[in-house]
């Protein structure tokens, strides 16, 4: 059976250990997750939707896991260093998979708002994680299966009805890669009727010494006629790995944004799963990567236009340098009698390097006739003409290059509806092409020399 | 200035330029004319190092260096500017970055400091009056949605911005309207001086009524066939180019 | 538009794409139909009737051992009923001594039977000058124009022919692009096939007509395993046409084809299809799954392959005509028109394979879906990491006529270097309620607008076509398209 045997050993082993310092409303999923696993393995390289990620092989090396909840040594002023200059948010930080507030957590928040350690929430409040963990995540799938398992804590975003958040919610995920330990994640987000929020979560490593892995499942509700918008960052180091599994459940008039920014990474995979619920609702999926050395992304997406009149839009970009490897699979789905459905989705990639490799997937499946829908992808490399175009104005190669680059993935970042933020990611994109995302203040990331710009080939 | 010496080049295998020979003073206006397909924007294409096309022979000197032995950027560095038939679209790229960055790689190669953000700014505000340029444009992504009047206006408001030694004009005038037409040359009129040359590449006599030249050359079959004052533009106008590739492949023949 | 409105659209569409099936006769001829099942003995039958040498009967051995270790495949978006395959007869020849000298010695049976496709064999030997293999219950009864195309060294006769006449060609070639152990069906095919079309054109030499084959099943209960293999030498040139037609009956009927291409330096082949089995009736009952491997080996530098398929019958297409672009400056082309309509269910559409450096690849999807059909493209483009300066552009567009039809798209793409540009773009909508209308306002009855916008949306394709066919092809998607004119 694979990579999953140990976990379920594990687990076995374990189990008191792992209920006790976790809360009763999450326990309550673990026998489901276990008969799920039931004769299941994790996926393998080669598998349908998994045709370069070997998910079974990232999970099989004999991590640490943090069952007794032993507080993780790191320096919490790191997380200060993806700060987005000039945005407030509320702030949370987990290290591995513990969960603890800042100073700005909870501060001026409306009272009936509920955000915090999801196991402190199933505790104080376990009507409303009940009813909500474990709800949208299918243990259909073995990752998911595997996190509902083994996962003991993760971060709870409530918003009741008609409540508006100000100001975004920040996770910021650590991974103290010191020792080799893996991490069982879990948020779930409820924004119910007519409720608005904002969460951004950032991914980083502190110590690049040994191989970490993230495993990560996030649920997030979306009543009618709510607004949600989801980033998430990585941002982490070559030596760690993510397996994250994201669901959205939308109902009638709804409005999703969610924006998956891999800047550094090991190796991940990322699959985002949106339900459309009810009519005339609407979702952006956005996504983009740069990888360069070994680098490893692969993002799979399948959007579900299960009711009439909604809108979803996608659109991933890649820029693949050295021997990185990505690859995007999407499906569109449109159920039968969802008559004015408008779905497009759209996949451009560059690869940069001769050994550099991208596969992608983009998919329609479509059961009703009145639709508008399309999909694009493209494999190539940045556009010759303006290189040159801009070359006989003086401006040197790379610095050329890198201004395409970061036009090419201008259109992602303009998407993001938080202004901080996009100014954040338009800079952080630019540090990252030019290479100086590595004089990042105290960072671990070992990404010295790794500017997708440092190579003389001067053509 | 520029001494073009016996140029061959090819693209994709096939020779287009078969021994250009051609100087260009400061101070100096040279038109190059000729038929469709006898070389004129490979020749463009060459001087401002379009990797698409190999040299195959020849020599071109600029300032007294090796023009071909330098990379597009700095060609440009050291004066020579192509205004663009066909001006790229870069969706995503501001006209402002693109400028700046242009400018300031120029200034650093010469050894000067980046210009400030207010006297960048206000460098693009004074270029920008000379072609009439809106605020509008410069602040959009470069070319992207221009239409084709903007697109050549465009291009000679960079000229003004970069203030080149030698402009290469390539075909400024194709699909502009009378008053395009009239704006661009004006632009161009206006930065011209003893000091810098152009070379104006074009199909019709058209352009020319604006941009006085002070030499007429006629490229036929990848060679400069004939040159002379501005009257051979008038003749050619009226009687076109058919006589001249008589001539030239009675020669041959 | 309101809903009355709407109610009566979607009943004349309703109209407008059923028809009868006008090619769903039986000719009464004798057929030797040997009996249900299939085992070595089978193999070995058909390969003694046919009196083949020891390779070839090896082959087919080979290939029937290797099928009996694999299993049908499923991952097509196809919903395929379980196939009995004992339950169907692997050899069916009419019974027609031995290939007629002339006309006058064929069946008249066999002939009224061509005639009825509109293929009158004397017809298209004195009107258009294009040479036909005709092929019936898998064996081929008439070659036209034979000895006019010897004359260049052209050889145009049946694979069983061929394996008699050219037996080192045919063990060169057979199975070079598609291995017996390539998938399911190609192992079947190449335990079983009974007949089929064998071309050789030499070295520098121009095909100088068309050679066409129309495939014809009759017998009741058999399948149809034909197989076709192409050979152009260096700079060599030929373009091919393939038709297929079936009786109405109830039951479903298998026919799994082989089509292997190998072209050379330099050569060019054309191959062009109008597929047309029987679909089965309105209710989805009968109609034929047509499991067909058809592959192209673009060898050769500067070798092209253009594949161009317009597909109306079958209640079940699994196809997906293929180029290895394994030569450097290779050119491989898809143009596909795919109309299903009823409970048809299509998989159908390419793959692209570039190995070799500067090839390219052109692919163009049309599918069409009426009734409650199902129709998918499925494709790959892949680029491996040596074949740099490739370049493939794919569109991929799907027209749905009702509600209760779908239309999917299944692409992959596999780039593993910096130079080539791979692109990708499909579209899915309905037929265009504006184009409807303002053919309406100018006269122009919905039915008739309709098969105007399909033909018109098929148009990039169909011109892909060689003159005779397109005209053919055209009639139809209309026939398929409009009750009246059916």
């Amino acid at each position: 059976m694979g990579a999953l045997k140990q976990y379920i050993d594990f687990y076995r082993t374990n189990s008191a250990e792992i209920d006790a310092n976790s809360a009763p409303a999450l326990n309550a999923l673990r026998q489901k997750a276990l008969e799920a696993l039931d004769g299941k393995e994790l996926p393998h390289k080669g598998e349908e939707n998994y045709e370069v990620t070997d998910v079974d092989a990232l999970f099989a090396p004999d991590y640490g896991i943090n069952v007794n909840r032993r507080p993780l040594d790191v320096d919490i002023a790191e997380a200060f260093r993806c700060d987005v200059p000039n945005m407030s948010t509320w702030l949370y930080v987990a290290v591995g998979d513990i969960y603890r507030s800042s100073r700005t957590a909870g501060l001026n928040m409306p009272a009936s708002v509920i955000v915090g350690s999801l196991r402190e929430a199933a505790i104080a409040h376990p009507e409303i994680v009940a009813k909500y963990y474990g709800k949208y995540a299918s243990l259909d799938d073995a990752h998911v299966a595997l996190n509902s398992l083994l996962a003991q804590d993760g971060l709870l975003v409530y918003v009741p009805s008609g409540v508006v958040l100000e100001r975004p919610v920040q996770l910021v995920n650590i991974m103290n890669a010191a020792a080799k330990i893996m991490a069982f994640r879990r948020i779930l987000v409820v924004v119910e009727d007519g409720a608005q929020a904002r969460l951004l979560v950032c991914d980083h490593t502190q110590k690049v010494d040994e191989d970490c892995l993230a495993s990560q499942v996030v649920e997030i509700y979306v009543g009618a006629d709510a607004t949600f918008d989801y980033y998430d960052i990585e941002e982490t180091g070559v030596h760690t790995h993510r397996v994250s599994s994201l669901f959205v459940h939308q109902e009638a008039g709804s409005n999703v944004l969610v924006d998956g920014i891999t800047l550094m990474n090991g190796t991940s995979r990322n699959d985002y799963r949106i339900d459309f619920c009810g009519e005339h609702a609407e979702t952006r999926l956005l996504g983009m990567a740069i990888s360069n050395g070994d680098q490893h992304i692969d993002n799979h997406t399948f959007i579900a236009h299960n009711a009439a009149a909604c809108t979803s839009n996608e659109l991933f970009k890649y820029v693949l340098d050295d021997n990185a490897q990505g690859a995007f699979s999407g499906k569109i789905l449109v159920a039968p009698d969802c008559p004015k459905t408008e779905a497009y989705q759209s996949n451009r990639n560059i690869c940069a390097s001769p050994t550099a490799k991208m596969h992608t997937k983009p998919q329609l499946e479509i059961y009703t006739d009145d639709v508008k829908c399309g999909h694009g992808a493209t494999v190539g490399q940045l556009d010759q003409e303006a290189l040159f175009y801009m070359r006989t104005r003086g401006i040197p190669y790379d610095d050329a290059r890198t201004m395409l680059m970061q036009a090419f993935m201008s259109d992602v970042i303009d998407a993001v509806r938080l202004d901080n933020l996009r100014d954040r990611l338009h800079h952080l994109v630019e540090k990252r092409f030019d290479g100086s995302l590595a004089l990042c203040r105290d960072c671990g990331n070992a990404c010295h020399n790794n500017s997708l710009n440092n190579k003389n080939n001067n053509k | 200035m520029l001494v073009v010496n016996d140029l061959h080049a090819s693209v994709e295998g096939k020779e287009i330029l078969k021994g250009v020979n051609l100087s260009v003073n400061p101070g100096e206006v040279h038109a190059i004319m000729g038929p469709n397909g006898s070389g004129k924007s490979t020749l463009s294409a060459v001087l401002t190092g379009n990797p698409a096309y190999t040299v195959t022979g020849g020599s071109v000197e600029f300032c007294g260096k090796d023009l071909l032995s330098l990379s597009p950027e700095n060609r440009a560095h050291e004066g020579i500017f192509l205004s663009f038939q066909y001006p790229v679209e870069i969706p995503g790229v501001s006209m402002v970055n693109f400028m700046r960055a242009a400018l300031n790689a120029k200034r650093k190669y010469h050894g000067l400091d980046p210009l400030t953000a207010s006297d960048f700014l206000k460098l693009m505000r004074e270029k920008r009056a000379v072609v009439q340029l809106d605020n509008k444009l410069a602040s959009r992504s470069v070319n992207e949605g221009f239409s084709g009047g903007e697109k050549k206006r465009n291009e000679i408001f960079q000229m003004a911005m970069l203030e080149p030694k030698l402009s290469i004009l390539d075909e400024t005038d194709s699909g502009l309207d009378i008053d395009a037409l009239r704006i661009v040359a004006g632009g161009v009129n206006q930065l011209r001086s003893e000091n810098n040359a152009t070379i104006v590449i074009t199909h019709y006599q058209r352009l020319l009524d604006y941009i006085k030249p002070d030499f007429v050359h006629v490229l036929y079959k990848g060679r400069i066939v004939k040159t002379g004052g501005p009257d051979l533009a008038l003749i050619l106008e009226d009687k076109g180019y058919d006589w001249i590739k008589e001539e030239i492949d009675n020669q041959q023949a | 538009m309101n809903q009355d409105n709407e109610k009566q659209n979607e009943k004349i569409i309703d109209g407008a794409v059923n028809s009868d099936y006008k090619y769903g006769f039986v000719t009464d001829i004798d057929t030797h139909v040997i009996p249900k099942g299939l085992n070595e003995d089978v193999v070995r039958y058909i390969s003694n009737a046919k009196g083949e040498p020891e390779w070839l009967l090896n082959f087919r051995l080979k290939a029937f051992r290797k099928w009996q270790t694999m299993k049908m495949p499923h991952w097509a978006h196809l919903d395929v009923p379980d196939i009995d395959f004992q339950d169907i007869s692997y050899y069916a020849a009419p019974s027609v001594k031995k290939g007629p000298k002339s006309m006058d010695e064929v069946d008249p049976e066999l002939r009224k039977t061509f005639d009825k496709l509109g293929i009158s064999l004397e017809e298209q030997m004195r009107l258009s000058g294009m040479a036909v293999d005709a092929v019936m219950d898998s064996v081929s009864v008439k070659t036209t124009y034979r000895d006019k195309l010897a004359e260049l060294g052209v050889i145009f006769c049946s694979i069983g022919q061929a394996v008699h006449d050219y037996p080192d060609l045919v063990k060169r070639y057979l199975g070079h692009a598609v291995p017996y152990s390539d998938n399911f069906f190609a192992a079947l095919n190449s335990a079983v096939f009974s007949d089929g079309s064998f071309v050789y054109i030499p070295k520098g030499v121009r095909c100088p007509m068309e050679l066409s084959t129309y495939f014809r099943i009759n017998a009741a209960g058999t399948g149809q395993f034909e197989r076709t293999l192409i050979v152009a030498d260096d700079d060599a040139y030929v373009s091919y046409l393939e038709g297929c037609t079936a009786p109405m009956r109830d039951s479903n009927q298998l026919h799994a084809a082989i089509v292997e291409i190998i072209v050379e330096d330099r050569a060019e082949v054309k191959y062009s299809t109008v597929q047309n089995w029987y679909p089965g009736d309105k209710n989805g009952k009968g109609g034929i799954y047509n499991f067909v491997t058809k592959r192209g080996l673009c060898r050769g530098d500067f070798s092209k392959l253009s594949w161009t398929q317009v597909e109306t019958g079958s209640a079940l297409t699994w196809k997906y005509p293929s180029c290895v672009l394994s030569g450097d400056n290779s050119v491989g082309e898809f143009y596909s028109v795919a109309l299903t309509n009823n409970y048809q269910q299509a998989d159908t559409g390419t793959k692209m394979i570039h190995i070799g450096k500067n090839s390219r690849s052109t692919i163009v999807s049309k599918g069409i879906s009426a009734g409650h059909s199902q129709n998918s493209y499925r494709g790959m483009v892949k680029v491996l990491s040596k074949a740099t300066n490739c370049r493939n552009y794919t569109q991929c567009d799907s027209l749905l006529l009702t509600s209760t039809s779908g239309a999917h798209t299944f692409p992959i793409i596999d780039v593993q270097n910096e130079s080539s540009v791979v692109e990708h773009e499909a579209t899915t909508s309905k037929i265009d309620e504006d184009k409807l209308f303002y053919c309406n306002q100018r006269g122009i009855s919905t039915e008739d607008a309709i098969g105007l916008i399909v033909n018109g949306y098929a148009k990039e394709v169909m011109s892909k076509l060689p003159m005779e066919f397109a005209v053919e092809a055209q009639k139809l998607l209309s026939v398929q398209l409009s009750g009246s004119v059916g």
